[in-house]
């Protein structure tokens, strides 16, 4: 019955004159959405509204659920397209809509019609009074509520007559590409990927970078991450992922520095190479999936110790959240599954069985001068070698 | 170099199967069940796979009833025989050290009120015969035993099984496992007093997806996959002609110069539980010369991750298998074979089995050895603390 869409966005429409460069961000991310959706569908703004529609068959289900992955929508309002026949018509059509979306007939009601082409013989409160009446007459047990309806019938008069009422909420947030970019730290665990797609709800465009620590972590691992990155790119767009190799790094601190402090030292060079390649690639900011507390590394001081060795911000949008909380998130969004799946991540596999919670950015220092030898050159050549997938 | 040592895992198809298995799906690629020519055609692979498999096995060729691999066998077997004789019984014994496979339709029976009894075994997973004839009851219908042990290599005192099921319960149906020993053992169920047994094709360079169970003529077996009433009704589905000639090929093939091929194999597992031996800090899980399969070879490495080491010798063109994957802060079931030959609590995360086939050559052991050695060194100086 629907054969158009009417998407609703909320904080964009206020952004004064920028407003248009963030219509066109959504109607590009919605377009890009429906890309792996069968079926032709043409995504226009119209009079400060988007429009998805089709003339062809396609799922309905499957629409939704494509749009609702869209950032800055508010909410996706089923439309039904019909003719301009005449009066009688249009009331029939708006009593078979009535009767087919809500069966049962008994609800509070307002008419709300908008006279988008002047030249229609009845204005907007005629055409409210005149199809509420007719309403009425066809469904006895509806009644007319101006001022908190359960339904409100939206008809509109354009080139044709667009009728709707229902409205799907949406995901909400800023259509991807409107804030900028930034870089992931993609763990392979169920932290990260959460993080990355409430940035990305933001507004922001998402890069990624793995730690791949062959044959510490296996290709499955690497295989994970990736798929991760896929689940993420359902809502972030594309993604670039970089894989980087950094055993030779790990195990040259596992020779040169005291092992509780293995991870901290660890996380600090994953910051630095994860900076140095968001710099790179016109990040403005590093994303990671840190909790305060949840474990060893991620204290406040760990924090503070991780956090010291960069000078981009580095967002961690789940900083207060519990684990569950996390988790909840996940499995929103669909990445709990695969986050689960126990292959070794390269931060656990060298963790020691009492690791400092309280390191001390001095002693750290200090032992990281050990490293001074090689690991400029080591850094280099991670980042030289980097992989980079491009992943959606 | 390259060196492919997860043979127990799976081999690679040998070229006549493939050649006949792209002929039947290229060529004679009719319905066995379909009355025309095509039909025909198809059914004559399906008459010369059993024949040659009953050849095998010095079996009646009605004895052969094509399933979709191992699993399914040891399925059908167990689950069809203990529904079918429930009446005379309902007591099972099976050992400790099965695959899931067989595990886990032990389990599905317990839960439908049969009792089973699980039989321990040795440090080298050799069933406890005294413990396994104590076991026999009036009400035991059923037994499963495996010829080889997938995960060490053990071979299992069959003869034995054999007379003690004889002279305690003949009546008793006795089902064997013999997924890894088919091809690698000349195995005849008559004489054995065998009544079921398992195979499966991809381990003898046949195809994936297909494997037989012989059942002895006269076994009370119910089907447990109905439908068009194919192969006498016992097991429904179109018959996988493809795959079921690949499988009678790989049979044939397998016990083509047989003594040739197992001399070899023997050779290789001698070397290399010699050279492996002296690589310091190793312990063998499996047993030399013929007490074991001449196949596989169980090592357990203290002091490195066998995960670890998988994939270090995975960079350098090596494929092992990793006797168990457990990791020390994801619970992962450790494998419960190597629990129950009472491998010590720190080798369980270390142990990694080399399965060898008839086309595994010493230069690609001592490729091999030599790799272990260098990359020892280096894995064992990292390690958790």
């Amino acid at each position: 019955m629907f054969h158009a869409f009417l998407i609703k966005y909320g904080e964009i429409g206020i952004k004064g004159k920028n407003r248009y460069l963030f219509e066109d961000a959504l109607v590009k991310q919605i377009r890009h959405a429906l890309k792996k959706v069968e079926g032709e569908f043409n995504v226009r703004k119209e009079q400060g509204r988007i429009f998805v529609e089709s003339e062809g068959l396609f799922d309905f289900e499957e629409v939704v659920e494509a749009l609702q992955r869209v950032f800055g929508i508010v909410g996706i309002c089923p439309v039904l397209k019909v003719n301009d026949e005449g009066f009688d018509q249009l009331s029939q059509e708006v009593i078979d809509y009535m009767a087919r979306v809500y069966p049962d007939g008994e609800h509070t009601f307002k008419v709300n019609a908008r006279r988008a082409r002047k030249n229609y013989p009845k204005n907007s409160m005629e055409l409210n009074a005149d199809l509420g009446e007719r309403i009425l007459e066809a469904f006895p047990n509806m009644s007319v509520d101006v001022h908190h309806p359960e339904i409100t019938l939206n008809v509109e008069i354009r080139e044709k007559i667009y009728i709707y009422s229902k409205i799907i909420p949406g995901p909400g947030g800023m259509p991807v590409g409107t804030n900028g970019k930034a870089m992931l730290l993609l763990s392979g665990g169920i932290d990260s990927p959460v993080a990355g797609y409430m940035i990305a709800k933001r507004g922001v465009k998402i890069d990624a970078v793995y730690f791949h620590a062959p044959p510490y972590t296996s290709e499955r691992a690497k295989q994970k991450v990736v798929d991760l990155a896929r689940l993420v790119s359902k809502y972030s767009g594309p993604i670039v992922l970089h894989v980087v190799n950094f055993t030779d790094i790990q195990l040259y601190i596992y020779d040169k520095c005291p092992h509780d402090e293995l991870t901290i030292i660890m996380r600090r060079y994953m910051m630095r190479i994860a900076e140095h390649i968001a710099k790179e690639t016109g990040c403005l900011g590093l994303i990671t999936g840190e909790s305060i507390g949840q474990v060893a590394s991620q204290t406040m001081q760990s924090l503070v110790a991780t956090n010291e060795v960069c000078t981009l911000p580095v967002f961690r949008p789940v900083i207060g959240f519990d684990k569950q909380e996390i988790v909840d998130v996940s499995l929103k969004i669909d990445t709990y599954e695969t986050s689960i799946q126990p292959y070794e991540d390269c931060c656990t596999i060298f963790v020691a069985k009492h690791p400092v919670t309280k390191p001390n950015i001095k002693v750290i220092k200090r032992s990281e001068e050990k490293l001074q030898e090689e690991i400029d050159e080591m850094v280099k050549k991670a980042i030289d070698t980097a992989e980079t997938l491009w992943v959606e | 170099m390259q060196a492919y040592l997860d043979n127990s895992a799976t081999t690679r198809c040998s070229e006549g199967v493939r050649d006949i298995v792209v002929k039947v799906m290229m060529e004679d690629f009719g319905n066995p069940s379909s009355r025309h020519d095509k039909g025909m055609e198809a059914e004559k692979y399906l008459r010369e796979a059993r024949m040659d498999i009953a050849a095998t096995l010095k079996a009646d060729e009605k004895e052969i009833y094509f399933t979709s691999g191992g699993t399914e066998s040891d399925n059908w077997a167990l689950i069809g025989t203990a529904m079918a004789n429930k009446r005379a019984g309902k007591h099972i014994i099976t050992t400790a050290i099965e695959h899931a496979a067989v595990i886990q339709p032990m389990i599905y029976l317990q839960e439908q009120g049969f009792e089973v009894s699980y039989i321990p075994v040795d440090r080298y997973g050799r069933i406890d015969l005294q413990k396994f004839s104590d076991a026999i009851r009036e009400d035991t219908i059923l037994v499963s035993t495996m010829y080889v042990n997938n995960e060490i290599g053990t071979l299992e005192p069959i003869e034995e099984i054999g007379k003690i099921i004889k002279e305690k319960n003949p009546k008793a149906l006795w089902h064997v496992d013999a997924i890894q020993a088919y091809g690698k053992y000349r195995i005849y169920p008559k004489k054995l007093g065998i009544d079921m047994l398992s195979v499966s094709g991809h381990k003898l360079h046949g195809p994936k997806g297909v494997g037989f169970l012989y059942v002895r003529n006269g076994v009370k077996i119910h089907p447990l996959i109905l439908g068009g009433g194919q192969q006498k009704g016992m097991r429904s589905g179109t018959d996988n002609v493809p795959g079921i000639a690949g499988l009678g090929c790989a049979a044939k093939e397998a016990y083509t110069d047989f003594d040739k091929k197992v001399t070899h194999l023997c050779e290789l597992k001698q070397f290399f539980m010699e050279e492996v031996q002296k690589i310091p800090d190793t312990v063998l899980n499996s047993l030399p010369g013929d007490q074991g399969a001449p196949h596989i070879v169980s090592v357990s490495f203290a002091g490195v991750r066998s995960e670890v080491l998988l994939h270090a010798l995975e960079e350098r063109g090596i494929q092992v298998s990793s006797g168990s994957a457990c990791s020390s802060n994801k619970k992962l079931p450790v494998s419960p074979v190597l629990k129950e030959i009472g491998l010590k609590k720190d080798l369980l995360d270390s142990t990694v089995r080399f399965s060898f086939c008839e086309n595994t050559t010493k230069e690609e052991l001592e490729y091999c050895l030599q790799q272990l050695k260098e990359l020892l060194m280096v894995l064992r100086r990292y390690s958790r603390h």
